[in-house]
C-alpha cells in the first residue's frame, strides 16, 4: 500500500471540500477499497471517510424510499419497509458477503465495488485490461467459471459482483450524485457501462463525484418479489447466477414484471427482453422458459462458464414459477 | 482522539494505513484476534466495534478513532472467569486448534445482539418484522462469515445454542 492521508467528512459539503486538483478517494466501509489498496490493484494518496455521513432511509413523495449512501447494508436489509415493500432487495442484501461485511459495507460502496475476477486481482501474475488499459486479458482463454455470458467484450468478461444492485436494477432505482458544482440523478441502468473497448471505465461517475443516495420508486409488483442466488457454497460466496424478480398478475395476465440477473454480466443485468416476452401474457412454465430463452439468445460462453446459460434459464423459470404460485 | 479497546485507551497509529487488526496485534499486545486471510474471507479477525461485529483486517485503525472496540481479551470477566459462551465452546468441543475461536466468539456475541433486535437473515422466512426462530439453520447462516478449518462447526452451533437457550431462561 502506498502512503495516503485520511480525513473524516460528516456532511456532503465537507466530503466535497477537497481542493479541485486533489485525487481524494471516498472511503465507505472499506471492505473493498482497503483490500484493493493493500493488494496494489488500486492506489490512492488521500482518503475521505464518507461512512459517517447522515444515514437515513426516508419516504419519498411518490411512495418510494430514499436511502442515504452511508446506510449500512445490514440496516437496509433489516428495514421493515424494505422487507414489506421490496422483499427482493432485503433478500439480495442478506445473500451477500457475511454479517460482518454487511455491518461495515455502505450503499455507496456496494454500488461502486469492483469485480472479483481473479485476474483483475492478480497484479504480479496476470494481464488485465480493467486494471491497465490495453494490457490484455488473461481471463479470456483462462479459468472462466465465474465470467460473464452476457454483455462482455473481447477486452473483458469480468462480472459485476453485487447482489444488492441486481435488485435495485429491477426496481428502476435512481442514483443521486453531487460533485460540488452540479447535482445529478441517473437511473441505475444508465449509471453502469458495458466494457466494450474501455473496460477500465465501469460507471458514469465523474472524478470527485459523490454518491449521496439512491431513490427507489414505489413498485406495487415488488410486494410479490424475491431474489434467488445460486453459488458454489450455500452462504458467503459470490453468485454464479442470481435472479431478482417481481410479478403482479391481474385478471389472469402478467400486469407488471421486473427481472434482473446477477453473476452473468459486467453490470447488474436488466432482463428487458424477457420482461417484454412476458408482459400481458398468462403466466405459465412455458411462457417463463420462452422468456428466459429470449433473454439468453445472445449469451456467449467462454468455455468454463458455459454451464451458466442453462443454469440461468432454469433459475429464471423457477423464480418466476415461485412468484406466479397458483396463477401459473 | 484515541481508540478504546476493552476499556483501555490506545493512541491512533500515525500511519493511517495500519489496520485495526495490526494495531491490536502488533502495537497493543492484544494477539487474541487472529490474522487469517487479511482480505475479508475468513472471519478470524472479527471484533466488536461499538457493539457491531466487523472485520478488523479490513478496518483501518483510524476508522475506529473515538469508538469502542471489544476483542476476545475483553470477553471474560476481569477476575479471569470464563464468559458462559467461552465455557459453552469448551463443553461442546467448539474448536480443535482454536485459531478461529476468538473470531467465532466475538462474532456470536454480535450475532446474538442482531438477533435480539430482530434483524432477519437469508434463511428467515418473514422479513417484515416478527422474530426469526432461533434454530440450527439460522445460526449456521448467521455464522457463515466465520470459517473453521478444523471443521468444528457443529460444536460451534451447539455451543451457541446452549448459551442462547440459557440466556432466554434468565
Ligand atoms: C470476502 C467478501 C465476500 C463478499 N461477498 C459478496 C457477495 O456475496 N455479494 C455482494 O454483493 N458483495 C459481496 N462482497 C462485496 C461487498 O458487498 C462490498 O465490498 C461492499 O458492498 C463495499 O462497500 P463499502 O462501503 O465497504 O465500500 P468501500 O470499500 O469503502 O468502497 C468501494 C468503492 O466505492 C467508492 N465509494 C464508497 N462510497 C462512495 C460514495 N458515497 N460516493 C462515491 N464513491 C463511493 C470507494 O471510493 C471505492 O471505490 C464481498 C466482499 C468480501 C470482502
Ligand atoms: S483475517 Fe480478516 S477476514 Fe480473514
Ligand atoms: S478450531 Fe481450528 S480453525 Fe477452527
Amino acid at each position: 500500500m502506498t502512503p495516503f492521508s485520511y480525513r473524516v467528512a460528516t456532511s456532503t459539503t465537507e466530503a466535497l471540500a477537497a481542493a479541485p486538483d486533489s485525487s481524494e478517494r471516498f472511503l465507505g466501509g472499506g471492505t473493498n477499497l482497503v483490500d484493493l489498496l493493500r493488494q496494489n490493484v488500486e492506489q490512492a494518496d488521500a482518503l475521505v471517510d464518507v461512512s459517517r455521513l447522515p444515514a437515513s432511509i426516508d419516504e419519498t413523495e411518490d411512495g418510494g424510499l430514499w436511502v442515504g449512501a452511508a446506510v449500512r447494508n445490514t440496516a437496509l436489509a433489516a428495514d421493515p419497509r424494505i422487507g414489506a415493500r421490496y422483499p427482493m432487495l432485503s433478500r439480495a442484501l442478506l445473500s451477500g458477503a457475511s454479517a460482518q461485511i454487511r455491518n461495515m459495507a455502505t450503499v455507496g460502496g456496494n454500488l461502486l465495488q469492483r469485480t472479483r475476477c481473479a485476474y483483475f486481482y492478480d497484479v504480479p501474475g496476470a494481464r488485465c485490461n480493467k486494471r491497465v488499459s490495453g494490457a490484455g486479458c488473461d481471463a479470456i482463454g483462462g479459468f472462466t467459471r465465474y465470467h460473464a455470458i452476457l454483455g462482455a467484450s473481447e477486452q473483458c468478461a469480468a462480472t459485476h459482483p453485487s447482489d444488492m444492485c441486481v435488485a435495485l436494477m429491477a426496481l428502476d432505482t435512481v442514483v443521486h450524485l453531487d460533485d460540488g458544482n452540479e447535482k445529478r440523478r441517473l437511473p441505475l441502468s444508465e449509471f453502469y457501462r458495458l466494457p466494450g473497448n474501455t473496460p477500465h471505465f465501469e460507471t458514469e461517475l465523474r472524478t470527485g463525484e459523490l454518491v449521496t443516495g439512491i431513490q427507489i420508486p414505489s413498485c406495487r409488483a415488488a410486494v410479490n418479489s424475491t431474489y434467488r442466488k445460486v453459488r458454489d457454497r450455500s452462504s458467503y460466496a459470490f453468485a454464479l447466477v442470481s435472479v431478482a424478480a417481481a410479478m403482479r398478475v391481474e385478471n389472469g395476465v402478467i400486469a407488471d414484471i421486473r427481472l434482473a440477473l446477477g453473476g452473468v454480466a459486467p453490470r447488474p443485468w436488466r432482463a428487458a427482453k424477457a420482461e417484454a416476452a412476458l408482459a400481458g401474457r398468462a403466466p405459465s412454465q412455458e411462457a417463463f422458459r420462452n422468456a428466459a430463452d429470449a433473454e439468453l439468445a445472445d449469451a456467449r460462453a467462454l468455455g468454463g462458464n458455459a454451464f451458466k446459460i442453462p443454469l440461468a434459464r432454469s433459475t429464471i423459470a423457477a423464480v418466476l414459477g415461485e412468484l406466479a404460485g397458483d396463477a401459473a | 482522539m484515541r481508540i478504546t479497546v476493552n476499556g483501555t485507551d490506545y493512541p491512533v497509529p500515525d500511519d493511517v494505513r495500519v489496520s485495526l487488526l495490526d494495531m491490536l496485534r502488533e502495537r497493543s499486545g492484544l494477539t487474541g484476534s487472529k490474522l487469517g486471510c487479511n482480505q475479508g474471507a475468513c472471519g478470524a479477525c472479527t471484533v466488536l466495534l461499538d457493539g457491531e461485529r466487523v472485520l478488523s483486517c479490513l478496518t483501518l485503525a483510524v476508522q475506529a478513532a473515538g469508538r469502542e472496540v471489544r476483542t476476545i481479551e475483553g470477553v471474560a470477566a476481569a477476575e479471569g472467569e470464563l464468559h458462559p459462551l467461552q465455557q459453552a465452546f469448551i463443553d461442546h468441543d467448539g474448536f480443535q486448534c482454536g485459531y478461529c475461536t476468538p473470531g467465532q466468539i466475538c462474532s456470536a456475541l454480535g450475532m446474538l445482539e442482531e438477533f435480539r433486535r430482530g434483524d432477519p437473515s437469508h434463511v428467515t422466512a418473514d422479513l417484515a418484522g416478527g422474530q426469526a426462530r432461533f434454530s440450527h439453520e439460522e445460526i449456521r447462516e448467521r455464522m457463515s462469515g466465520n470459517l473453521c478449518r478444523c471443521g468444528a462447526h457443529n460444536g460451534i452451533v451447539a455451543a451457541i445454542l446452549q448459551f442462547a437457550d440459557a440466556g432466554a431462561g434468565e
